[in-house]
């Protein structure tokens, strides 16, 4: 597969795009060829175990993750003591909502979640469940956010925490965090958010949004797999019972021997995000819009999943009616998108997330994510709208259901045996 | 940069160079597993063909890996899958066994005076709980290095219709290691342990046993293990497993630790674990009146890393838990250090060391106050 | 998942896309599946005097290995009789593309698509499908 040093070249002015091209950026993004420098002298200069208190190795791999620590910090503005770091968002998300929930027992036993939440933070949630705890699923309006008035009505007194991603994986809506917030910090109930898709693509301040607790992925921000963080609140302290036990590291809230060039090269990455993103967030969007542009101006019928204004730049979801995703993706095999999220995309359900918008099941079938990142070129956009549109045109011209609509034929009319 | 003589390859290991190289190559390889585009299925195949190398490792099948962030992580797993099962650990586990297992009121074990677990002990207790347990003891102990009689063990577990949990962490390039032969059910497995990256763990089944997931959310890993595989901490973990198949190292490192003991014969230190079957890089030191925490210090300023016990505690130096076990009194538990070697070190270190040692004990000759038996 | 070269030939290539006038009582029409399920076939087969598929057409709104499944039945019924043509089985479908076991669904339509063809043929024929033909 491609080489982060062929995307590379790809971007630097080719009139053909090196293919495959990559527009799955929300499944995962590449490390950046600057991460992946800063990582590899702390696989062998400083490989030392970081919890080694009693030789240079432990204290240069230790200073190295504390350096990481204050750059993820600082992104988000926290304090870098308020920084957990963890295998990665799942890890994070089921951290803040298992370990506060223990924590909270039998005193807050109520739940709030939204239902287009990363699978992690919904399985963790029915796991609550069936430890006795009571969820509440916040449904969401049809562009993809959530009602505040709802969110207001639904805190009890025995609210423990309200868990509301910042941007959705699968069609990129921002949440209005600093609402949500102001909600929750006024009832005086925890405000966790998953923040994976969203750190170093908005601007995010926990001071500001009132945020309590906020996971975050390395692979998400062109850093590496296998780490994430939590920022845990201190001021006002938010309590909450760790996952894994053992060597009490991450002040006991989470054990296991950090991975230095992971943290270090999570800690770049969002350096870096936090220098380029005013730029970059300009530089997607442009690429967005043309793409969006160039396919509606050429074909009919596809609707834009999710808000549109209130939406990260790299992302687009488009259903194109009467063509199914799954079969438009193999006739795109140059381009490598989704459709729905990369942890069901192997299964035949169409998405829960275009569900809970009310997009109709026949219409939610025909989605695709498009992700833009850091490595895509005009070149790439428009390499992938021609093949897009082409590819789109071809099944049409092969499905019966677009048949029917030239024909105008209702397709609702018809009896079909569900199976 | 430290110049120091890394002696402390319990704590972490040096990576070996294969692993390196596979983990720089998954590093630029873009693409989620779980994706089923063709940069997702690139990214599957380095975990595929890792798991099929650490699967081999033990031998056991490569569907019953389940790739985790470490070996702490692995432990925790395999204690949150007794099913409800009484819970048995010896007295000697790493701290990510032993604390879970306090947390779940898990009966404690005896350790003998040679670092080994008391198997009478053992058979008391399955008889105690008078239902299948579930147990958990490691394989050699990172601290002295003793190795632990899990076949033994394991048959009485198995007789009693219980299963038996084996964290193999510190095992793999030093011993061999094969699931069956071993009779352990569960098998935990850390890739930095044994010259792979920091990142990545394993729990290996003997075969499809119910694991009680921690991280909930996506399928990975059958279901047992929800987030997005660490490819490239993975795809170095199964280079490093494929490496510490053969072992090549165990026999130079047994010399070099051999010769280090050897050299210190006659001077006032005492090897803890001495007397058992230990792995061959570790030598677990007493020297005469020195607390752990001197020493150590001493021994960086002259230019060596090694440490006092283990390394995941949280800075202050706490007297060891392993020793305490063994039945030595406090002093000897602070006094512990450990020297543990790794394919880069040398004789002419390992003669370094000895001269330095035998240097801060002689300084103030000293008899061990508390080195024999309490009672 | 890795698809076989002969799903993926018959995806890039399909055979027989296109609609037969199904107002014509030699063609049969089968419309199996469901948008919401995520595919749809419509399968159509006519039938020459001799009883024999003369001719089969397919559209289909799903993934590639339904697509491909729909173009092989098209293939595979023509020249066949009737009878002949109810006997072609899903998992003689999804062993000649090696379909994967998460699409094997797919060729049970395709199969399902085949006999309702022949049905609307035979209904629009009073279920006496040979002798009508010789009118």
């Amino acid at each position: 597969m491609s080489s982060l040093q062929d995307m590379k070249i790809a971007t630097e002015g080719q009139n053909r795009p090196k293919t495959p091209i990559y527009l799955d950026y929300q499944a995962t993004t590449p490390t950046d060829p600057r991460v992946v420098e800063a990582m590899l002298p702390y696989f062998t200069t400083y490989f030392g175990n970081p919890h080694s208190r009693n030789h240079a190795y432990g204290w240069d791999a230790e200073k190295a993750v504390e350096k990481a620590r204050a750059q993820v910090a600082s992104i988000i503005g926290a304090d870098e003591k308020e920084i957990i770091f963890t295998s990665g968002a799942t890890e994070s998300n089921n951290l803040a909502l298992k370990g506060v929930a223990h924590f909270h027992k039998g005193k807050k036993n109520h739940v709030i979640t939204v239902v287009t939440e990363h699978k992690c933070v919904l399985d963790s949630c029915r796991h609550l469940e069936l430890e006795g705890f009571e969820v509440t699923y916040l449904p969401v309006q049809k562009n993809g956010l959530i009602d505040l008035e709802q969110l207001k009505a639904t805190i009890r007194p025995d609210t423990c925490i309200v868990s509301v991603m910042a941007v959705n994986n699968e069609i990129g809506v921002i949440q209005p965090l600093a609402e949500i917030g102001k909600i929750c910090r006024a009832a005086k109930v925890y405000f966790h958010t998953d923040a994976a898709q969203a750190v170093g693509k908005i601007p995010l301040n926990v001071e500001e949004m009132n945020i309590d607790l906020m996971s975050i992925s390395g692979h998400k921000i062109y850093g590496p797999k296998g780490l994430g963080a939590l920022y845990v609140r201190r001021k006002p302290r938010v309590r909450l019972e760790a996952l894994i036990h053992g060597g009490g590291q991450e002040r006991g809230m989470r054990s296991g021997t950090l991975p230095t060039p992971l943290c270090v090269g999570l800690g770049e990455a969002c350096a870096i995000a936090q220098r380029e993103m005013g730029a970059e967030a300009e530089r997607l969007k442009t690429l967005r819009d043309r793409m969006y542009n160039k396919i509606r101006e050429q074909l009919p019928e596809v609707y834009l999943n999710g808000d549109l204004d209130s939406r990260i730049p790299g992302n687009l979801n488009l259903s194109f009616a009467y063509v199914e995703g799954e079969g438009l993706m193999m006739g795109v095999k140059d381009i490598a998108v989704s459709s729905g999220s990369a942890c069901t995309s192997a299964s035949l359900e169409p998405s829960y997330v275009l569900r809970a918008l009310g997009v109709e099941e026949e219409l939610a079938h025909t989605s695709l994510r498009i992700g833009l990142g850091r490595f895509t070129s005009e070149q790439d956009v428009d390499y992938a709208v021609e093949h897009i549109v082409q590819a789109v045109q071809r099944l049409r011209s092969m499905s019966p259901l677009w048949e029917m609509a030239q024909e105008g034929i209702d397709i609702k009319s018809i009896q079909w045996a569900e199976h | 940069m430290s110049n120091a003589i890394y002696m402390d390859a319990n704590a972490t290991t040096l990576p070996s160079a294969s692993a390196l190289a596979a983990m720089e190559v998954a590093l630029r390889t873009a693409g989620n597993p779980s994706s089923v585009h063709g940069f997702g299925r690139a990214t599957r195949a380095l975990v595929d063909r890792a798991r099929a190398q650490v699967a081999q490792l033990v031998a056991a099948k490569a569907e019953n890996v389940i790739f985790v962030s470490s070996g702490t992580e692995a432990n925790n797993l395999a204690l949150a899958s007794g099913g409800g099962r009484p819970l048995i650990v010896s007295g000697i586990e790493h701290d990510s066994v032993l604390k879970p297992a306090q947390l779940a009121g898990a009966r404690v074990l005896q350790v003998r005076r040679t670092g080994q677990v008391d198997l009478d002990d053992l058979a008391a207790a399955l008889r105690e709980t008078g239902r299948p347990a579930f147990v958990s003891i490691m394989l050699a102990n990172n601290e002295t290095g003793v190795i632990q009689p899990v076949r033994e063990a394991a048959d009485l577990v198995h007789e009693a219709g219980g299963l038996l949990h084996c964290d193999a962490s510190q095992a793999p390039g030093r011993i061999a290691l094969d699931l069956s032969a071993l009779g352990a059910d569960l098998l935990s497995l850390s890739a930095h342990k044994m010259g792979g990256a920091l990142g990545a763990g394993a729990l290996v089944l003997k075969r499809d046993i119910a694991v009680n997931p921690i991280l909930l959310g996506g399928g990975q890993e059958r279901f047992r293990r929800a987030g997005t595989e660490n490819v490239p901490a993975i795809a170095g973990f199964g280079a490093a497993a494929e490496e510490a198949r053969t072992a090549v190292h165990a026999t130079r490192l047994a010399a070099l630790r051999d010769r280090l003991e050897s050299k210190l014969a006659g001077v006032d230190i005492a090897i803890i674990g001495g007397e058992a079957p230990r792995l061959p890089n570790t030598s677990c030191i007493v020297v005469a009146g020195k607390s752990s925490e001197t020493l150590v210090m001493a021994l960086d300023l002259a230019g060596f890393a090694v440490s006092a016990g283990s390394a995941c505690s949280s800075g202050k130096v706490r007297p060891s838990h392993v020793a305490l076990a063994m039945g030595y009194g406090e002093e000897v538990a602070r006094s512990a250090i450990r020297i543990s070697l790794g394919w880069w070190n040398s004789e002419s270190e390992i003669d370094l060391l000895a001269t330095r040692l035998a240097d801060f004990a002689g300084r103030k000759v000293h008899t061990l106050p508390d080195m024999q038996p309490a009672a | 998942m890795s698809y076989s070269e002969k799903l993926i030939e018959h995806y890039e290539n399909p055979r027989n896309v296109g609609a037969l006038d199904k107002s014509d009582t030699s063609v049969g029409t089968g419309l199996v599946g469901a948008p919401a399920c995520g595919d749809v076939m419509k399968l159509q087969i006519k039938v020459g005097a001799d009883g024999r598929i003369e001719d089969a057409k397919f559209k289909t709104f799903g993934c590639g290995s339904a697509i491909a499944s729909s173009s092989l039945a098209t293939e595979w019924v023509k020249g066949k009789t009737l009878d002949e043509a109810e006997q072609i089985k899903n998992t003689m479908i999804a062993q000649h593309l090696s379909l994967p076991p998460v699409k094997i669904h797919c060729s049970v339509l395709a199969e399902d698509a085949i006999k309702a063809a022949i049905r609307d043929y035979r209904e629009k024929h009073g279920e006496k499908p040979a002798e009508q033909a010789a009118e």
